[in-house]
């Protein structure tokens, strides 16, 4: 791929529309074998859940797609999503302002992916060493911050974010809809957005046609911060509580859906569409498992091997269209 | 990412030899020795004057027994990013280990029967991560990650999310014990030590494991199976974590399923602290040794002003990212 092209000349995206196709009949098969073998699954809340759930993963994941397009690695979005939340919630309960704690949930988000982004760019720390070096201090000031204790009980208003109806349909799936749609287009119709696809494509070939990379670099750490803050307060709003060890185990799957969704490791391809479409896929297969009553214990173990099989086949294709 | 390395590595390939004939063996890199051990004996220094109790004998084997499966971690961790790589499994394979081990022990009697168990599944967690990595040619990072979920989820699955206890003697022991007078996991660390430097710097595998991370095109061309030592030495990660499975279980007298989750942080600190550098192979074996050390006595020396153990693992972090940074200014200039 020519990251020089990339960014003299729009792309062409009919690749990326076929990949996301593929995915969308993968969707549409576990939908009808699930439907197949249980009952429950066709059900409208059944469903709602699924979308919900989905939401979710979507958000947190798609600022992490930007960062996995330039070849680099957010491995403390779930360690953020736990800060960001305790704060929004302390601060929420303490000043019983939700926009005040809305606006600490988003800041805290977005001051820990900048400083991320500062580590990878500006100190040329490898992402996924900065990254976990994050996500561990971020880890522990959180537990320092919560000291075991748990906060709960959020205005109605709030709560809504996370577990309200409009039209019958959750507010979080309109949440999803919204940043879907300025994630595609900020992706793949602005300047900045290809600029982020040639990092990744072929860095000296971006640097060389002019793309500030410390900069973009910054930017989709920061980015992928502020969606973290962003999932955290739509978690906290539906947990209504919060506690030091709530964001843990959202990492992993937040990284499987980037990769599922036919996101590169290496850089250069994917779409948001995609990691929406991954979402889908990942949340399916837990719903599945859960619907079926498969101990809970099993979901790290399917999540892991999903994000391997995912990788497999990335490389597995790449080698076929280099051949 | 911005990594220059490919240029570097290219030109390198037109001298196949130089990366593998003048192997480093056993090549101290004097200016690193400074950063961690002033940071040891700094922490050290702070904790004697802050902290009541950090200078008793008592407390100081104490740190030397607690680093014993922390080193176990750190020393393969050192040979793996040697070769541009990482393992983040380690503390979940580690875990699983330690569960089935457990499991093996109380089912059959045997602690022999329960390390070899142990030391299987590590060395095919190791196998699977290496075989992912040297031979599909996934991102390190990326591998142990997913086989870090696995080992996860089969540590719950195997225990049910319990913990196995009872554990006779001759597991406990092994942390408990003494051998000569000295406590076992003080022995077990020193052999450790000395196999692994032996292994880095006495043998031919040692020397690959330099090249790996420094030129792996010049081993390819040299026409050394470069993808069996890769393999290796995550095969080695692997069953480090089997051996170290063995004292954790004795120390805990337990297996459980979430025992030494995150351990590999800890793990990757010390070998960052000690000067071994993520990229183009560089490091030193015995720096990772004070790394190890550095950490415990961090842990120990927070843990005695009552301090919880998340705010000690962000302390680490902070200290691994000053570390980074001093490197990476070091290395600017």
């Amino acid at each position: 791929m020519s990251a020089v092209a990339g960014v003299v000349q729009r792309r062409d995206w009919s690749g990326d529309l076929k990949a996301v196709g593929y995915r969308l009949i993968a969707v549409a098969a576990l939908c009808a074998a699930l439907a197949l073998v249980s009952d429950a699954f066709l059900t409208w809340n059944n469903v709602l859940n699924v979308l919900r759930q989905a939401a979710l993963l979507f958000l947190l994941a798609s600022g992490l797609t930007l960062v996995i397009l330039t070849a680099g690695l957010d491995l403390s979005v779930g360690a953020n999503v736990a800060l960001s939340a305790c704060l929004a919630g302390t601060v929420m309960k303490a000043t019983g302002s939700p926009l005040l704690g809305t606006a600490v949930g988003l800041g805290c988000g977005t001051l820990v992916g900048a400083a991320n982004g500062t580590l990878v760019a500006s100190l040329r720390i490898p992402p996924f060493i900065a990254t976990y070096g994050m996500l561990w201090v971020v880890h522990g000031v959180t537990y320092w911050y919560m000291a075991g204790s748990t906060v709960h009980g959020f205005p109605a208003g709030f709560r809504s974010l996370g577990s309200g109806y409009w039209l019958g349909i959750p507010i979080p799936v309109y949440i999803m809809s919204l940043f879907l749609a300025i994630g595609a287009l900020f992706a793949q119709r602005t300047t900045w957005g290809q600029e982020i696809y040639a990092i990744g494509a072929n860095p000296v070939a971006a640097r060389l046609s002019g793309v500030p990379i410390n900069r973009r670099l910054i930017l989709v750490y920061t980015l992928s911060g502020a969606m973290a803050g962003l999932a955290s307060l739509i978690f906290l709003a539906r947990l209504n509580s919060a506690e030091g060890d709530i964001g843990e185990s959202l990492t992993l799957p937040a990284i499987a859906a980037v990769l599922i969704g036919g996101t590169s490791l290496f850089g250069g391809v994917g779409t948001v569409g995609g990691t929406l479409v991954g979402a889908l896929i990942l949340t399916l297969v837990l719903n599945g498992m859960n619907l079926l009553a498969l101990n809970p214990n099993w979901q790290p173990l399917v999540t892991g091997v999903i994000v391997i099989a995912a990788v497999c086949l990335d490389m597995l294709t790449r080698r076929r269209s280099r051949a | 990412m911005l990594d220059p390395a490919p240029f570097e590595r290219a030109a390198a390939v037109g001298l196949p030899a130089a990366g593998v004939t003048h192997a480093p063996a056993a090549r101290f890199e004097w200016s690193r020795i400074p950063g961690v051990a002033y940071t040891l004996a700094g922490l050290c220094l702070t904790f004697a004057l802050a902290a009541k109790g950090f200078l008793d004998p008592a407390n100081l084997a104490n740190v030397g027994m607690q680093s014993t499966i922390l080193l176990m971690l750190a020393l393969p961790m050192t040979l793996i990013i040697l070769t541009e790589g990482i393992d983040l499994s380690m503390g979940a394979v580690l875990t699983v280990a330690s569960v089935v081990l457990a499991a093996t022990v109380v089912g059959t009697g045997s602690a022999t029967l329960g390390l070899c168990a142990a030391l299987a599944l590590g060395a095919a967690f190791g196998f699977v991560n290496g075989a992912l990595t040297a031979w599909v040619g996934i991102p390190p990072f990326v591998v142990t990650l997913g086989t870090m979920g696995i080992a996860q989820g089969l540590a719950l699955i195997v225990t049910d999310a319990q913990s196995i206890v009872g554990m006779p003697v001759t597991v406990t022991w092994w942390y408990g014990g003494f051998l000569a007078g000295i406590p076992v996991p003080i022995v077990v660390a020193v052999l450790f030590y000395l196999a692994t430097h032996a292994l880095l710097y006495h043998t031919r595998f040692g020397t690959y494991v330099f090249a790996l991370g420094g030129n792996p095109e010049a081993l390819r061309l040299a026409g050394v199976r470069a993808d069996l030592y890769l393999v290796g030495v995550y095969v080695l990660g692997g069953l480090a974590c089997g051996l170290a499975a063995l004292v954790l279980t004795a120390r805990m007298s337990a297996g459980h399923p979430t025992a030494a989750i995150g351990l590999e942080f800890e793990a990757i600190a010390a070998v960052a602290l000690g000067g071994t550098s993520f990229e183009k192979g560089n490091g030193w074996l015995f720096g990772s040794v004070l790394g190890v050390l550095t950490v415990g006595v961090l842990r120990n020396g927070l843990n005695l002003l009552g301090t919880q153990s998340a705010v000690q693992v962000a302390a680490i972090g902070v200290l691994v990212i000053g570390a980074l940074l001093v490197d990476n200014l070091r290395s600017r200039r």
